[in-house]
């Protein structure tokens, strides 16, 4: 017999891709559905197609050059902003990790390394530039420096295994460094990712600055991949097959490519946030090199 | 040129169905086209642009930067079409005529105060003939607005008539600032005005206000033409302008004039974008489908 307690029509979530800071479903109507360990089905998600990821990519590149635009100081704190976020969803996404597998000891580990991995990559915002930049020696008059610029609009392959650190490890170093993303989330374990979303949509993030899509890897790899607007793709867990594939297109626009390991615990290093980043070396012309007896 | 009495003619208000002309348009969207039938069609529209600039800090580099541009559209792709014209302010049409002239491309000149057209109906003409002078092929004038509110259409009308006779061997463009103009009666009033004072053709906006060219607008103009065109045989051509910037939109309003007005009006003699920024997105969207890769800004002039 039904008590009042459950007697009330459960409500599923519909969830869609994250594009430009707005949720539309996909624009080929398709999804697929995500099942309970049980076999119970949890969501039904969009199985995004290469419009859909042409459409993040436009947004993307709509959004890169105010979002490097900004303060560093200023990304550092909206990305802190998102930790402070999360935090306040652990209960959420907590149990829907366990829906999706998790044990619960497990999830709340995951859980609890991505807020702590936010925290991290936001300190490092105003502190990468200065610690990868170098003034070099030349030996003509002039003031000759480096320094990290970001690459433009990443594509990336989250960790298949990874239901929330894997979207992290996605965008945040990209983002932290002034990059915007297109990121395609894991097949079999998408639904954090847009819960995720959803977090940052209240975070501060500009829109465009992360984009999240849903759907298959083999379907979308080779338009992420050659695409002549993306200026870096990153892979956890590639396959041979995949890349191979990655290797071939992107020669096209000489294409970044960075394949990564899957781990629980995903490195914190600032190197991350240099690994999509562009060297530029500045020369300055100087009349008389040493002349107030500096060293270079 | 005889003068006609703007109230000898007959010309009457009709109220335009708003739900329907959206419906209408939404149809228009749904059409897909694929592969050579959009081929044919990115070329199609690319050969119908005025390339525009009309601003307060255009300088001659620009204008020649635009020229360059109008004639050489893409450094690779074989077979390209130019655009139709480039569209420039009076004092750049000398420069611009000895630019492209001789490459098949029109020049064609804002004149009439644009875009406020608030002044004295002889510096009007006065600006019209001078371009023409310069060398204009096109002009382009804004029709009053303020005159067209306060129902001194009779003014609006024979305004339209004396810079139509200004013009001479030129043709003219009236532009109705459909986004000033307030509802869709008075976008198809307006056309009427101006086809019947002699317009060439009817152009949607200066590109200046938003909302510049709609699709609804567009097709309440289209269906004036048409009217016109049942009414009495003679042909007037379109420009939407403003607004228009990527290659799908630009197809769906080739889509549009095709379905309302017929194949007649298919080419750069009867219609017209003015846009700056779709050339290089239909060329983009040629090289893709040449390609297969989706492609990036990085690899295209600038205008």
């Amino acid at each position: 017999m039904a008590t009042r307690e459950n007697s009330n029509l459960e409500v599923m979530k519909t969830y869609k891709l994250f594009i430009g800071g707005s949720f539309p479903r996909t624009e080929s109507g398709r999804y697929y559905p995500i099942r309970k360990k049980n076999g119970d089905l949890l969501a039904n998600v969009c199985l995004s197609s290469r419009k859909d990821f042409r459409n993040a990519v436009v947004a993307a590149r709509k959004a890169q050059s105010a979002w490097a635009g900004r303060s560093a100081y200023n990304r550092s704190q909206i990305i802190y902003r998102i930790a402070e976020m999360l935090q306040q969803s652990e209960d959420s996404l907590v149990q829907e990790m366990v829906s999706l597998g998790y044990t619960p000891k497990n999830a709340k580990e995951e859980f609890d390394y991505s807020v702590d991995y936010l925290v991290h990559y936001s300190g490092w915002c105003d502190k990468f530039s200065q610690m990868h930049s170098t003034v070099n020696p030349v030996a003509s008059s002039h003031f000759n420096f480096s320094n990290p610029e970001p690459m433009g609009v990443i594509g990336a392959f989250a960790a298949e295994r990874r239901a929330l650190i894997g979207v992290l490890e996605a965008f945040v170093p990209a983002i932290c460094g002034g990059n915007t993303v297109v990121l395609l989330a894991s097949h079999k374990l998408p639904t954090c990712s847009i819960t995720l979303a959803e977090i940052l949509a209240i975070s501060d993030v500009p829109g465009g600055v992360v984009n999240i899509l849903t759907g298959e890897r083999e379907e979308l790899l080779s338009h992420f991949t050659s695409h002549m607007d993306v200026n870096a793709f990153q892979i956890w867990d590639a396959s041979k097959e995949e890349s191979f594939v990655i290797d071939q297109n992107s020669t096209e626009n000489l294409k970044r490519v960075r394949l990564y390991k899957s781990s629980i615990r995903t490195r914190l290093s600032p190197y991350r946030i240099l690994d999509l980043q562009e060297v530029k070396t500045t020369w300055h012309p100087i009349e008389n090199i040493s002349g107030s007896g500096a060293s270079y | 040129m005889t003068k006609v009495d703007f109230n000898s003619l007959d010309i009457r208000r009709k109220a335009v169905d708003q739900v329907g002309v959206e419906e209408r348009c939404a149809r228009f969207k749904s059409r897909s086209i694929k592969k050579d039938a959009k081929i044919q069609g990115l070329k199609m529209a690319l050969n119908m642009i005025d390339l525009t600039t009309l601003e307060g800090k255009d300088t001659e580099g620009k204008v020649r930067q635009l020229c360059h541009k109008a004639s050489h559209l893409h450094y690779s792709y074989d077979g390209l079409p130019t655009v139709a014209a480039v569209c420039v302010y009076p004092s750049f049409v000398k420069l611009a005529k000895s630019l492209v002239s001789n490459k098949g491309i029109k020049v064609a000149s804002v004149a009439t105060a644009f875009p406020s057209g608030q002044s004295f109906l002889k510096y009007k003409i006065a600006e019209t003939e001078e371009a023409v002078q310069e060398g204009a092929d096109e002009i382009d004038m804004v029709i009053s607005r303020g005159k067209f509110h306060q129902g001194e259409y009779s003014y609006v009308f024979d305004e339209i008539a004396s810079v139509k006779e200004a013009c001479g061997k030129a043709r003219l463009k009236v532009i109705l600032e459909t986004g000033e103009l307030g509802n869709l009666d008075a976008v198809y009033y307006a056309s009427q005005i101006a086809i019947e004072a002699g317009a060439d053709f009817i152009k949607t906006s200066t590109g200046k206000i938003k909302p510049a060219a709609t699709m609804p607008v567009s097709l309440v103009m289209l269906e004036a033409i048409r009217d016109h065109y049942f009414r009495t045989g003679k042909m007037v051509g379109m420009k939407p302008a403003g607004g228009i910037s990527n290659a799908k939109l630009a197809l769906h309003y080739l889509i549009m004039v095709k379905e309302t007005l017929g194949e007649a009006w298919l080419n750069n003699q009867w219609f017209r974008f003015g846009a700056s920024s779709l050339a290089n997105d239909l060329l983009k969207q040629l090289v893709k489908q040449e390609s297969g890769m989706y492609q990036s800004a990085n690899y295209f002039a600038l205008d």
